[in-house]
């Protein structure tokens, strides 16, 4: 064994003594977010790694880094900056993992692993997706640790590896008050993973009382924004999510540890936190956080309608480079920048010094991108629907439609 | 003597230092800055206060995975706290915590102990944290 696997051993080993599990078990996939760059000590350690002839032995995704490699003319940040961001991306790729540079892998079709495969996974959205939509078990794997676990093929075997840990603890349930039109609206799921979020802590939690059968873009946008506001690694929708077929499959059998209604005072709440007020002048909107799926960037395109962004309005949608080369054959890519629209991939506008002018008002779709950007870039937020997304930088002002009512 | 528990080490290590008492969880990513060992997160009750040679007491870490990465970088930077103090076990720190120790030889001990013996410590009270585990005076 090479010294950067006996390193990455190591590693797993504390893991297992600090979960006190009882032995380590295989994984068959990792995806890695210690690849954005958070100082020397990140270059540090994969140089440990790279020198001490590591490599991943399991097919291991990349998460987003510190710049877009194939647009790098969009940084407006510190050059030096960039080139380290750029050196740990691909000291990433001298490991041998793909460098896919997305933070929804899931969205990959041959990187989406199956229903009770155990995997390793880093970045928080992609973590809740993987075992909640998916039914593939990963713990909440940080920085140094998901590499560690591509390198070894091994993960201590505990927590939501271990079927018992899967069970829901917490059920929670939208109140009579919530209208039913308002359930078959993409802004709904965003708003109420802010609050699924906030209620589950930690906690594994089913929400119960949806359709059935609701699409994994909008279980992506409530498990992204669950996993900001929360620490929420599991969840289960009842009638939508492989471990939920019915409450009882997701309580496993057992009595709800504990219940909570979501009203829609709640939802307003949480929609006026993410940003909810402003009728104001913007300065950018930012769409694609988590990175946008296919149908997503079709459905932008589509809203657009051929109409162009406002004059003084960066428009920019982030994705992954193997979804934009997908979008650049369909003709939708085409289609996005002749309205205005940047098209950003291997990053994301909330970690990187990316907009033109970050501090906004910028408007945006992503509970995600709303919950972090205040304190990340320093901007101000104005959330919206995607549609008040697009029809907003058309007009150059944010424009409301009435899916929330009259307040 | 003071105050001793066998508190469980998720990270080895010693440390004799003030306490600073965190009054609600701490996101070390966003959360301190590991250039100044300043807590930097606007809206936390300690913002503002060094952590940088001083024992971090608090229920329980927060947040982003990425802290481990904070942590590792604060202690090369020579900014990290002399040790921490938890009501729960958390993976992400105690991984931080090995790699600064693997990269640099800078040992940040993690002690993990019951909440009420959380609540016995002040901020400023000597604290030490050992082999045998935490003890306040």
């Amino acid at each position: 064994m090479g010294t950067g696997t006996a390193l990455a051993m190591r590693l797993i080993v504390r893991a297992a003594e600090v979960l006190e599990a009882d032995r380590l078990i295989p994984i068959t996939g990792a995806h890695v977010d210690s690849c954005l760059y958070h100082g020397q000590a990140t270059l540090d350690f994969v140089d440990r790694l790279v020198d001490g002839g590591a490599t991943v032995r399991v097919s291991t995704t990349l998460n987003v880094g510190s710049v877009d490699l194939l647009h790098p003319e969009l940084w407006r940040g510190d050059p030096d900056l960039a080139s380290r961001g750029r050196r740990l991306m691909d000291r990433y790729r001298a490991l041998g993992c793909r460098p896919t540079f997305t933070c929804a892998p899931y969205q990959l079709a041959d990187a989406r692993p199956a229903r009770g495969e155990q995997v390793a996974w880093g970045e928080s959205n992609a973590i809740a997706f993987a075992n909640s939509v998916l039914g593939a078990r990963t713990n909440r794997y940080g920085d140094f640790m998901d590499v560690a676990a591509a390198i070894t093929g091994r993960v201590p075997n505990a927590g939501l590896h271990r079927s018992g840990e899967r069970r829901a603890r917490l059920v929670i349930r939208l109140g009579d008050d919530v209208p039913w039109r308002l359930l078959d609206e993409d802004t709904l799921y965003p708003v109420l993973g802010l609050v699924v979020g906030r209620l589950a802590g930690g906690r594994v939690v089913a929400v119960d009382g949806l359709p059935p059968g609701i699409g994994e873009d909008r279980l992506k946008a409530l498990g992204a924004a669950a996993a900001s506001s929360g620490s929420v690694a599991l969840f289960h929708v009842v009638g939508s999510t492989p471990e939920a077929p019915t409450l009882t499959d997701a309580l496993q059998g057992a009595a709800p540890e504990a219940e909570a209604v979501v009203s829609m005072d709640d939802l307003r709440q949480a929609r006026t936190e993410l940003g909810g007020e402003g009728g104001g002048p913007i300065v950018a909107v930012s769409l694609g956080t988590p990175h946008a799926s296919t149908a997503e960037l079709a459905e932008v395109a589509d809203l657009l309608a051929g109409r162009h962004a406002a004059d003084g309005v960066e428009l920019l949608v982030s994705t992954a480079r193997d979804t934009l080369s997908e979008a650049e054959a369909d003709g939708v890519a085409g289609r996005l920048r002749e309205a205005g629209a940047e098209l950003l991939v291997d990053t994301c506008s909330y970690i990187s010094p990316i907009l033109r002018a970050p501090n906004g008002p910028v408007m945006t779709d992503s509970g995600k991108w709303a919950y972090y950007a205040p304190a990340n870039i320093g901007a101000q937020v104005v959330f919206g629907s995607r549609r008040e997304c697009v029809e907003s930088a058309i007009a150059g002002h944010v424009v409301r439609d009435a899916t929330w009512g009259s307040a | 003597m003071g105050l001793r528990v066998s508190g469980r080490l998720i990270a080895p290590g010693r440390a004799h230092a003030p306490a600073l008492v965190l009054e609600e969880p701490l996101s070390l990513w966003g959360g301190l800055d590991p250039a100044t060992g300043r807590v930097i997160e606007p809206r936390h009750p300690q913002h503002g206060e060094l952590v940088t040679g001083r024992v971090l007491l608090m229920p329980a870490a927060r947040g982003s995975s990425s802290s481990a990465s904070v942590l590792a970088e604060a202690a090369r930077a020579g900014t990290a706290p002399a040790g921490i103090v938890l009501g729960e076990p958390d993976l992400i720190l105690a991984i931080g915590a090995a790699v600064a120790d693997e990269l640099y030889g800078i040992q940040v001990p993690i002690a993990v102990v019951t909440p009420d013996v959380l609540a016995e410590v002040r901020t400023g009270e000597p604290v030490d944290i050992g082999p045998e585990g935490l003890t306040a005076d």
